[in-house]
């Protein structure tokens, strides 16, 4: 994983952490849905999308809800998003 | 500019039967019942058709959150309510007994359900997002015999207070996790595996009771309303007149099953019409329900004010190359539905979208806009045929009396008598009779009628929370924030949220050695969401240095609404 990919799945985790405080973020499988793993409804997953648009400047339309689905899918999804992408 | 009316061409439906021609008698013969004989409502919804015709045809279709897709017919699903019935016999369940549901929109749900149903077993769903304390208190309260769950619920959620439930003789799971064996509890599969299929049905009469749906009140415990067998009279019938539902069609429901409309609509009346169900175990999607509107080619869809909401907020953009042209009718529930919702069905569906009123209590679908109906968009309709209601004046140590000039805003109350009024709040008797005067069933609701006769939602005449379409306990939530060791007091108030319709929003009073800190409100945080889940914790805590208090010592949730909202206190008594 690039530093870049370091970077935004840590923030990632900050954002779910802050918004689901009870989680445990070592027990988060990375390939899962996130939110078969962690007790999230619409209004938090809405919370968490509008967080990283204000957080990480990557607005993620409701056509790609599909690919934002586990927390490997969100890295990679916002890597190619992301203004520094291709520079490492 | 949004129209004052949607006008409708008069069209060949059973929403069109004149109100005055109808008779739950008559209701009754269509379904071949006596008015004392045996009535059951899985016999209705699957046994009935497994031995006619269309016992082949798809009763339910499930959408799995995998891709994969699992037709269920009414033959096969007549042999699996009948093994899980009979299992539920080989473990001693007697008629009357509670069983209850945790889990996702599963098969292994409405099999059990159902097959719950057919023993004279009273079935009682739980929100799949609920925490261990819901939970418990649910089950406690109703002396829950069996839960039907998933592996991984009982994992995070029963396991640790299962000592608390001594009543709770059998844990039935479905092995999500594939874990294997995990004690104290009995592999579901298995025991339908071994379970015979021969005719599981026990005699049940109209009175006897069949489901119990917890709904909250402001003050105390979560509420217990109890229905009967006999409500599937009004199943059927506002099926048809409400939600304009024919044999033929496929029907999506988006409700969970852990609220009633997931349980009345999204299970009982689409089968005892004999429809194709489609079921969606996923979670709310955009492009995934466009898809599934598009390509399971639904022509009636029921669903609620935030789907809807979250679906104009994603734009018109997203239904380019989709087309609908199976799509006859689109209803909504939960809250009143805005008329730019209305409207915006046009847009992007070609229908309008029709609101309907009803709740935990009445059991199935009161007041409609119905297909053959002109809308009013943001009304919600008119009483269904079978259904009288009335606005009244209920002030407290005053008789209830009904008002008649129209636009008087007064409390919506119905004649009391339809088939699935609920019959008892479970042990709360004085709380049944408080929602009764005379013949008339008071909901709770402040509401205007119009000269036309169109019932206009105005608000609550308590404090319950209405969020995304379900109502919140304050008080469920407040007690939750108090067990906290650093905690006082707790107000909890619904905050208007143009998605959500409200958001909770928690006012926490610490002890007065304690010092507020952003980490002490994560851990609040965290302790409501690990006890309530999701959708009961609050979505915001504050802390105050006091809450204000009636005399008599009450939190008075309504003034700290005001404060919330900005506006003068001195109005607070006009707020919802």
């Amino acid at each position: 994983m690039s530093q870049q990919q370091e970077h935004i799945r840590a923030e990632v985790l900050a954002i779910v952490k802050r918004l689901a405080p009870e989680i445990d973020l070592a027990k988060i499988i990375a390939d899962k849905p996130l939110r078969t793993q962690i007790d999230l409804d619409s209004m938090d997953w809405l919370n968490v999308l509008a967080t990283i648009h204000e957080k990480l400047g990557v607005d993620i339309p409701e056509t790609d809800y599909g690919k934002v689905q586990t927390l490997d899918s969100i890295v990679i999804y916002l890597t190619g998003k992301m203004p520094a992408a291709g520079q490492e | 500019m949004r129209p004052l009316l949607i006008r409708k061409s008069p069209v060949d439906s059973p929403s069109a039967a004149n109100g005055a021609t109808f008779s739950w008698e008559q209701i009754r013969r269509e379904l071949g019942l006596s008015a004392d004989g045996p009535i059951n409502i899985a016999q209705l919804a699957v046994d009935r058709h497994a031995l006619s015709a269309i016992a082949d045809k798809t009763a339910f279709r499930f959408l799995g959150a995998d891709g994969n897709t699992r037709n269920l017919s009414y033959r096969e699903l007549a042999s699996l309510t009948d093994r899980f019935g009979n299992a539920l016999k080989s473990l001693d369940v007697q008629k009357g007994e509670r069983v209850f549901v945790l889990c996702g929109r599963i098969c292994e749900l409405y099999v059990a359900v159902l097959g719950a149903l057919k023993i004279g077993a009273v079935v009682s769903p739980l929100f799949q997002s609920f925490g261990p304390e819901p939970i418990r208190g649910r089950i406690a309260q109703a002396a829950g015999k069996v839960l039907v769950t998933t592996a991984s619920a009982y994992q995070r959620k029963v396991a640790p207070l299962r000592a608390e439930l001594p009543t709770l003789r059998h844990v039935l799971l479905v092995d999500d996790l594939g874990s294997g064996a995990i004690a104290d509890t009995v592999d579901l599969h298995a025991l339908l595996r071994a379970a015979p299929d021969t005719p599981a049905l026990v005699t049940t009469r109209a009175e006897d009771p069949a489901l119990l749906h917890f709904t909250s009140g402001t003050t105390g415990q979560p509420k217990g309303a109890l229905h009967v067998h006999g409500a599937v009279l009004t199943h059927y019938t506002t099926a048809r007149s409400a939600l304009d539902l024919r044999p033929d069609d496929a029907f999506w429901c988006t409700a969970d099953p852990g609220w009633v409309t997931g349980t009345s609509y999204g299970i009982i009346a689409p089968l005892v019409l004999g429809v194709t169900s489609i079921v969606d175990e996923a979670d709310f999607d955009p492009l995934r329900w466009i898809d599934i509107l598009e390509t399971q080619q639904v022509n009636v869809w029921y669903t609620a004010p935030t789907a809807i909401r979250l679906l104009m907020k994603a734009g018109l953009e997203l239904f380019a190359g989709h087309h609908f042209p199976d799509l006859r009718f689109i209803a909504s529930v939960g809250e009143a539905l805005n008329p730019e919702a209305v409207c915006w069905g046009q847009e992007a569906f070609g229908h309008p979208i029709h609101d309907n009123w009803w709740q935990s209590e009445t059991g199935g679908i009161m007041i409609a806009n119905t297909a053959a109906q002109d809308i009013k968009p943001g009304s919600m309709g008119r009483p269904l045929p079978g259904i009288t209601a009335h606005v009244v004046r209920h002030q407290e140590g005053e008789p209830v009396t009904l008002i008649a000039p129209p636009d008087t805003v007064g409390e919506l109350a119905l004649e009391a008598g339809w088939p699935s009024m609920f019959r008892g709040y479970l042990d709360q008797p004085a709380r049944y009779r408080e929602c009764f005067a005379g013949n008339l069933y008071l909901t709770g609701d402040l509401v205007r009628r119009d000269a036309d006769g169109y019932f206009w939602f105005v608000g609550r005449s308590d404090d319950v929370i209405k969020s995304s379409g379900h109502l919140i306990g304050s008080f469920e939530v407040e007690s939750v924030l108090m067990e906290h060791p650093t905690v006082a007091e707790a107000g909890v108030i619904g905050k208007p949220d143009a998605l959500a319709g409200e958001l909770i929003k928690a006012f926490v009073v610490l002890k007065h050695d304690i010092v507020p800190s952003e980490d002490l409100r994560l851990e609040l945080m965290a302790h409501a969401r690990r006890r309530l889940g999701a959708a009961v914790a609050p979505k915001e805590i504050a802390f105050t240095p006091s809450l204000p208090h009636t005399r008599s010592g009450k939190i008075m949730r309504r003034l700290l609404k005001a404060r919330e909202l900005g506006l003068p206190e001195g109005d607070s008594s006009t707020l919802a």
